[in-house]
């Protein structure tokens, strides 16, 4: 049962795999936010309430989805390099960090020109606005430790341990619409029930989620072949890796 | 063709086409820059096979 998680300890195995999937990911990709993005834009219903600018949500809310997801995922893979001992797994932390960071860049940038039509600012120290903000602060803490050390394992391991830790800003974000009094809207997707949008908003937002989600697992195994190279530069099985 | 009404987003264009490019412009850097760093690191990898082989000879 577990061979296929100790396969992934295997550089040459993950080199190979992350090779394969790249072009699906890419295509599966560009259809997805291609369909979504044209279905937001051009079909979808205005909002009754915020007219043509909620549509802002096709391109905030996946960012903002992604920002979460790669952080898990950064945070999972330094976790488990940690405890195994599988030195892959800082790999695919390092090349998650740079791709969250990005995204979550592009939800703050996304809501701050939705917050100015909506709530009259660019800008408010809303706790869901702070916590992404906080979210931000980690990716680059994270990045900026990585490379401090003169000894890269210790670099690791200190990133892991510090993206462990910050994992706790992750259910801040998710929660602070409920925990405190926001400006930010409550769950419209991901809450128990019913979504409270119509099918003709919702699906080119859940597209744009796989659309994202996808590109997200593409750009990960791309720079997830570099950092591999980068760490196993040595290897006998890199020539072969080359050659091809 | 698509209308003007279109492009002007029911007077919202000026948040929601930014928006839009700036997510294309995030999308657009995650891959130039992903490609770019496999791209560095086969070519560094590539030098060292090399260096170790040049060593070895």
């Amino acid at each position: 049962m577990w061979t296929w998680f100790y396969r992934l300890a295997s550089p040459p195995y993950v080199y190979r795999v992350a090779a394969g999937l790249t072009p699906w990911f890419l295509t599966l990709a560009a259809i997805a936010i291609g369909c979504g993005l044209i279905a937001g834009l051009v079909f979808a219903p205005p909002d009754y309430q915020q007219g043509d600018a909620f549509r802002i949500i096709y391109v905030h809310a996946p960012s903002a989805w992604l920002s979460l997801f790669a952080y898990i995922t950064m945070a999972l893979a330094g976790g488990i390099a940690l405890i195994w001992r599988i030195k892959m797994g800082h790999a695919v932390a390092a090349a998650s960090a740079p791709i969250g960071a990005s995204f979550t860049l592009a939800a703050l940038v996304t809501g701050s020109l939705w917050g100015r039509p909506m709530w009259g600012t660019y800008w408010a120290w809303d706790p869901r606005l702070t916590s992404e903000l906080i979210l931000l602060f980690l990716y680059v803490g994270v990045m900026a430790l990585r490379p401090a050390f003169e000894d890269p394992g210790r670099g690791d391991r200190a990133a892991a341990l510090l993206s462990i830790v910050g994992v706790v800003n992750v259910p801040i974000i998710k929660y602070s619409v409920v925990w405190w009094n926001s400006l930010h809207q409550g769950a419209t997707v991901a809450k128990l029930g019913k979504p409270s949008m119509p099918g003709s908003m919702l699906w080119p937002l859940l597209t744009m989620f796989l659309g994202f989600m996808l590109f997200y697992g593409a750009v990960l195994c791309i720079r997830l072949r570099g950092e591999v190279l980068n760490r196993e530069r040595q290897a006998m099985w890199v020539r072969e890796a080359l050659k091809s | 063709m698509i209308s003007s009404s279109f492009w002007s987003m029911g007077g919202y264009a000026r948040y929601v086409w930014p928006c839009v490019a700036f997510v294309c412009t995030v999308l657009a850097w995650n891959l130039w820059s992903a490609l770019r760093y496999f791209a560095a690191a086969r070519q560094r990898a590539a030098r060292a096979l090399a260096m170790a082989a040049s060593d070895s000879a």
